[in-house]
C-alpha cells in the first residue's frame, strides 16, 4: 500500500464574486496546485471533482468533463456529490485509489458558484440537502437544521448563545491574516449576540456566509513523490467517511454527530494515531454550534465540553487545541463544494510552515480536516501527517 | 407550475397527510419494533419489508425547536415561524408549530398533529398544534 502525499495545493480566494462560473474558479484553483506541486498535467491519472448546486447555480450538470477540460487536464473526471462534504468524499476516494495502486497521480478539489442565487435562493438550494419531504416542506432550512441541534445541545449539556460567540469571534481572528479569507476583520462577543436572527438560537454571526470560491489538491503516490524529487513533506495518512440517517428527527442523537465520530475513529485508526496525537484541526463549523459537535465527535473534547472549548481559549490560535486556524467555514467562507479540498490545503500550509497562521503549530506533525454533509448525515475525516 | 406538475402527488407522503388530516396519521412498524415515516418499503434500522401501518400515538412532545426569521421561498410569507421536532412514540416527527405565539414554544411541550397550509404557497404544511 502506497503513502499518499500532497504535491500542491491551490484555492482562489473565497468570497463574493457572482459572475464568476465555477470553471473559472476551478481553471484558478487547479493553476494554482499545479504550479504549487511541480507536477506536469499529463501525469494526471484522474479528476475526482466536488460539487452540490450546480444545476440550480448555474444550470450545470456533469461536471467533472468540463472541469478536467478547465484544468487542462486529459484524464477521466467524475463529480462527487455529497452535499458539503463532496470534496470531502472525493479526497477520500482518491487517496484509497493511490493506495491501491490504481493511480499515480490524483487532481482532486472542488468548487461552488452561490453568490449568484441571492440570499433566498442560496437558502432554497442549501435546503436541498435535507429530506424534502419531511423535512424541508415543514419549513426546514439549513440554519434552521443546526438551530434545533443548538437547542437540543443546550437542553442536553446546558451552554448559551454567549458561548457560541466565542467560537465566531475566535475564527474571524484567525482568519485576520488569510488573504484567501472572504471575512478578514475582527468581529466582538456584543456583534453576535446583536445580530439579527437567522433561525433561532443561531443569529446571522453563527453562520457561515454564502461563497464563491474553489479548491484544487494534487495527490501523489510516495513512489511517484520520490522517483521525481517532489517536495512534499505532508502526507495523507488517515481516511475515514461516516454516515447517518438523512432526517435529523431519525437520528439516535440530536445533538451529537455520530456519522464524524465514525468517520474520525476510522481515520484515527487508519493512520494509527489517537486523538491525543493531534496538534490542531480544521474543522466543518458551516454554523457556530457545528463546531462544538466536530470536536466532541472527534475525541478532541469530552461531550458537553466542546462548547466551552473557545470561551476558555482551549481551542484559540494559542491554546492547546487550535481549531479552525484558517479561519474556518465561518470566516474563510464555504463555497459548498470546495469546502472539504479546501480544508486540506489549510492544513497541509499549516504543517510545512507555509501558512500565515504556521506560527501557531510550528512543532505541530499531526493535523486533521473534517468535512460534513448536511445536518452531518455524511462526515469525512482525513488525518495529514509530516513525513520524517 | 402546470397542471400536470400541480397534481403529481408524491406517492406514501401525500397519502399520509390525507390520513393526518383526518386524524388518522400512521407511522409504519416492524415486527422488530422500529418505527419509521412512509414513503419506505424497508426498516431502516433492521432490513425487514413487512411493515405495518400503526396508529400515530395522539400526542407528541416537543424535543427541539427554532424560530426561523430567513426561510426557503416558499416560507417568505409565512416567517417568523416555529419549527420543531417532537417525539411520538416510535418515530419523532419535523413540524411548524402553529396555534401558539413563537416565543411560548419550549421543549417539552406537548402536541398533536394538525395539517396547515403556507400563506406562501397554499401548499400543505405538517404541522403541531399545542393540545
Ligand atoms: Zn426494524
Amino acid at each position: 500500500m502506497s503513502d499518499v502525499r500532497v504535491a500542491g495545493v491551490g484555492l482562489t480566494p473565497f468570497g463574493n464574486a457572482p459572475e464568476r462560473t465555477s470553471r473559472d474558479l476551478f481553471a484558478e484553483a487547479s493553476i494554482a496546485a499545479f504550479e504549487d506541486s511541480g507536477v506536469p498535467r499529463d501525469d494526471v491519472d484522474a479528476l475526482l471533482y466536488g460539487n452540490f448546486m450546480g444545476e440550480l447555480s448555474e444550470h450545470q450538470g456533469h461536471q467533472g468533463p468540463l472541469m478536467a477540460e478547465a484544468a487542462g487536464v486529459q484524464a477521466p473526471a467524475t463529480r462527487y456529490e455529497s452535499a458539503c462534504a463532496s470534496s470531502g468524499a472525493a479526497v477520500r476516494d482518491a487517496v484509497m485509489r493511490i493506495r491501491n495502486g490504481e493511480d499515480d497521480v490524483i487532481l482532486v478539489g472542488g468548487a461552488e458558484r452561490m453568490t449568484n442565487l441571492g440570499t433566498a435562493g442560496a437558502t432554497e438550494a442549501l435546503a436541498i440537502a435535507a429530506d424534502d419531504l419531511w423535512e424541508v416542506r415543514a419549513g426546514m432550512t439549513f440554519p434552521g437544521a443546526y438551530a434545533l441541534m443548538a437547542q437540543a445541545y443546550f437542553d442536553e449539556y446546558g451552554g448559551e448563545h454567549e458561548d457560541l460567540a466565542h467560537i465566531a469571534v475566535k475564527n474571524h481572528e484567525n482568519a485576520l491574516n488569510n488573504e484567501k479569507a472572504q471575512y478578514q476583520s475582527a468581529i466582538e462577543v456584543s456583534d453576535v449576540l446583536e445580530a439579527p436572527q437567522v433561525s433561532s438560537p443561531l443569529g446571522l454571526y453563527d453562520s457561515c456566509p454564502i461563497s464563491d470560491g474553489a479548491a484544487a489538491v494534487v495527490l501523489t503516490s510516495e513512489d511517484y513523490a520520490e522517483e521525481h524529487g517532489l517536495e512534499a513533506p505532508v502526507s495523507i495518512s488517515g481516511t475515514g467517511q461516516g454516515g447517518d440517517r438523512m432526517a435529523l428527527h431519525d437520528r439516535e442523537y440530536l445533538a451529537r454527530s455520530p456519522a464524524a465520530r465514525a468517520a474520525g475513529d476510522e481515520a484515527y485508526a487508519d493512520a494509527g494515531v489517537d486523538a491525543a496525537d493531534v496538534d490542531f484541526a480544521e474543522v466543518h463549523d458551516c454554523f457556530t454550534i457545528a463546531e462544538v459537535l466536530a470536536i466532541e465527535s472527534l475525541d478532541l473534547f469530552p461531550v458537553g465540553e466542546g462548547i466551552s472549548a473557545a470561551r476558555d481559549g482551549r481551542t484559540t490560535a494559542d491554546g492547546e487545541t487550535p481549531i479552525n486556524l484558517s479561519g474556518g467555514l465561518k470566516a474563510k467562507g464555504h463555497p459548498v463544494g470546495a469546502t472539504g479540498a479546501s480544508q486540506i490545503a489549510e492544513v497541509t500550509k499549516l504543517l510545512s510552515g507555509n501558512h500565515p497562521n504556521s506560527e501557531f503549530v510550528a512543532d505541530a506533525t499531526t493535523g486533521v480536516a473534517h468535512n460534513a454533509g448536511g445536518t452531518v448525515a455524511s462526515a469525512t475525516v482525513h488525518v495529514l501527517e509530516v513525513t520524517e | 407550475m402546470s397542471d400536470t406538475e400541480s397534481e403529481t402527488r408524491d406517492a406514501g407522503f401525500d397519502e399520509w397527510l390525507d390520513a393526518a388530516e383526518e386524524g388518522a396519521a400512521y407511522y409504519l412498524a416492524c415486527p422488530n419494533d422500529h418505527g419509521s415515516l412512509p414513503p419506505r418499503r424497508v426498516c431502516p434500522d433492521c432490513g425487514v419489508t413487512d411493515l405495518e401501518e400503526a396508529s400515530l400515538p395522539e400526542t407528541g412532545e416537543i424535543r427541539t425547536f427554532t424560530v426561523t426569521h430567513v426561510p426557503t421561498p416558499a416560507f417568505e410569507e409565512d416567517a417568523p415561524y416555529a419549527t420543531a421536532v417532537a417525539d411520538f412514540g416510535p418515530v419523532r416527527i419535523t413540524g411548524q408549530v402553529v396555534g401558539i405565539d413563537t416565543e411560548d414554544v419550549e421543549s417539552g411541550l406537548e402536541v398533536e398533529i394538525e395539517v396547515t397550509v403556507s400563506e406562501t404557497t397554499g401548499e400543505r404544511v405538517l404541522g403541531f398544534s399545542p393540545v
